[in-house]
């Protein structure tokens, strides 16, 4: 638990509703905080907006992958049957395209699902195993069953660790605990 | 939040703890307390698994002369037990994706077991075509690589469509299963007592926090993999329709095949979902979950899809006689009184009279009858790929090679063999991991609690 130096990652704070949460994280952002992140047992309507995220990128990786996907399977038949392997099967054509379909669209889904995936351990920057928010024991048994937190960090340069924990405790905050790095 | 339906989602009184108290207690009970029934079943299970290898064992070896099939009949029971489990997979599609993109909630408490049955059933489903190769061990030549025979698939063959169409299906059903499963691994690891548990529960979830910044970028890829998996788990099936439809076998070369293949999929896919939940809910209690409510709307799904059957199988004899095809209008008939009419007559009892009982509410709150009618649809089902794939086979154009079809004892133990892998897998999957999506029961809770303008507190 205690890291050399005790250095300090932040402040957690823990709220009795997602309501409540969704009110504090825009007050904490609205104070002009930005390196705040607030942690739920399942998804919260709002607190994105309150938090002031980006929507996430992925349906842009998503969509990249399908047309990936929808192209690779399409020229991959097209290549198969017009290039490499010509077969004269009755005098049908060789580019038979709407025979290439089915398996195009196959390949259209897998990709774009492959990609979101990946994407999706890109941008959350997964596997990681350690944080620093789990050294909080309280966070330890709420965090993933019943208990709402916001955290802010000490990089951020609004950051003051009397002034932040008095600001938290403020917005009604349940408990405000530092978290050690 | 439905208000006009009488029966609840979720029984009153679940708090957030509440839920995932027992739901991921199940899972993480000491092995000794294991309940007894648990044990039971899945030694029965174990027990058919080795009937299973033993015979998948002697057909590696000796070959699929083992199997009743003949000439004409090339496709036997390994390919009525490959259409038939697909089919059961798709219900759990059906219900995780096509349900959440409808936003109905009653799907919450039952997406995650039936996506493991999917999963289960698709693994079942895709051994069949293996074992029906003649020689399995080079089953990858279905595969486009690059070879030294200078060869591709034949890419304009349903066969082949099919193979990329049961490998994307497992491969994204996998994917959204598991990604799904992430945020309730990670609720396992705070709730799992011993270390070991925790450090593996802890690999599993990838180290999930459940940080807004998370959730964020989970939800968009979550609704997308649904968007993806809706059309594609259509897809499945219409190509498994199409690789009849495109054959000119009396009885097969029809039109109507991929459509009528859908909705028979999720038809006995439903069913197979309610011959295992309703058992399930009583043994593990979860009578508060998976409440009446979802018993009905699956009864009634369950119908709808019946009724769209029923009408394939009136338009496949309305087609027949409207198409004048001597040889279409000889199928048809039959199929009536010919060497399988007692199967198709209990097929049509199973999959078009007995349903009909679901349009009595009485019916559908009566868990016994309704699990009795749910097993009668399987079986109906399975009968209907029976029908389809050996009467149209048996009798051809030329009355010489006509040829009937009786299953050997391999074929009936390869089938048998499967229903136990499916259910060793699902009492390991009840008693490993959450077979109820705990954060998407919170979520429930919380628009429970919202709806009745109570603050949710715990």
């Amino acid at each position: 638990m205690n890291a050399p130096g005790n250095e300090l990652y932040g402040l957690l704070a823990k709220f009795s509703t997602p309501e409540a949460l969704v009110e504090a994280a825009r007050r904490t952002t609205r104070a002009g905080y930005r390196r705040v992140d607030a942690y739920t047992p399942f998804p919260v309507e709002g607190l994105y907006q309150a938090l002031r995220l980006r929507s996430s990128p992925l349906p842009f990786v998503i969509l990249a992958g399908g047309i990936a996907g929808a192209l690779t399977g399409f020229l991959m038949q097209t290549f198969a049957n017009v290039v490499d392997l010509p077969l004269n099967i009755g005098g049908r054509p060789l580019f038979s395209w709407p025979a290439y379909i089915p398996i195009t669209f196959e390949l259209t889904i897998l990709f774009a699902a492959g990609a979101g995936i990946l994407g999706l351990f890109y941008f959350t920057r997964f596997p990681e195993p350690y944080h620093p928010v789990f050294n909080v024991e309280d966070f330890q048994e709420h965090g993933s069953q019943d208990g709402f937190y916001l955290s802010v960090e000490a990089k951020d340069p609004r950051f003051d660790l009397v002034e932040t924990r008095k600001f938290l405790e403020d917005l009604d905050a349940v408990m405000v605990a530092e978290i050690e790095a | 939040m439905e208000t006009s339906n009488e029966y609840p989602v979720l029984e009153p009184g679940q708090t957030y703890s509440s839920v995932t108290a027992q739901i991921a207690d199940i899972p993480l009970t000491e092995p000794r307390q294991t309940p007894r029934g648990w044990i039971l079943g899945f030694f029965i299970g174990l027990v058919i698994v080795m009937i299973f290898l033993y015979a998948v064992g002697n057909v590696f070896i000796r070959g699929v002369g083992l199997f009743g099939i003949n000439i004409p009949v090339g496709w036997g029971f390994d390919i009525i037990n490959f259409v038939w489990w697909i089919g059961i997979g798709h219900a759990g599609t059906l219900i995780s994706a096509i349900l959440l993109l409808l936003r109905q909630d009653w799907r919450t408490s039952i997406n995650r077991f039936a996506e493991a049955m999917t999963l289960f059933a698709v693994a079942n489903a895709a051994m069949f075509p293996i074992l029906h190769l003649g020689r399995p061990w080079i089953f990858f030549y279905l595969i486009p690589y690059p070879n030294s025979m200078g060869l591709w698939p034949q890419f304009r063959s349903p066969l082949v469509w099919d193979v990329f169409a049961i490998t994307t299906y497992a491969t994204v059903s996998f994917l959204f299963w598991y990604m799904g499963l992430v945020p309730d691994l990670a609720t396992m690891r705070d709730r799992a007592k011993k270390m070991w548990m925790k450090r593996l529960f802890g690999v599993l979830s990838f180290g999930w926090r459940s940080s807004a910044r998370h959730w964020n970028h989970f939800q968009s890829v979550y609704f997308l993999m649904a968007a993806l998996a809706t059309p594609l788990v259509l897809s499945v099936h219409s190509i498994v329709g199409m690789d009849f439809a495109y054959g000119v076998v009396p009885g097969w070369h029809s039109t109507i095949f991929p459509p009528y293949f859908v909705a028979g999929a999720v038809f006995s896919g439903f069913a197979m979902v309610l011959t295992l939940m309703i058992p399930l809910r009583k043994a593990y209690h979860l009578e508060d979950f998976i409440t009446q409510r979802h018993l009905d709307a699956m009864a009634k799904v369950m119908l709808a899809m019946g009724l769209i059957v029923g009408y394939g199988y009136l338009m496949e004899n309305f087609m027949a006689y409207y198409g004048a095809d001597p040889f279409e209008i000889f199928n048809a008939r039959d199929r009536f009184i010919g060497a399988y009419a007692p199967l198709y007559w209990t097929l049509l009892f199973c999959n078009v009279v007995v349903i009909q009982l679901l349009w009595f509410k009485s019916v559908r709150s009566n868990n016994i009858l309704l699990w009795i009618i749910a097993l009668l649809v399987n079986v109906g089902m399975w009968l209907e790929r029976f029908i389809i794939i050996v009467q149209s086979l048996s009798k051809d154009f030329i009355p010489s090679s006509w040829h009937l079809y009786s299953p050997t004892i391999w074929d009936i133990s390869v089938l048998i063999g499967t229903i136990g892998l499916f259910l060793t897998l699902i009492f390991l999957f009840i008693r490993l991991l959450p077979a109820i999506s705990i954060f998407e029961m919170r979520e429930l809770v919380h628009e429970e609690a919202e709806a009745t303008a109570q603050p949710s507190s715990d």
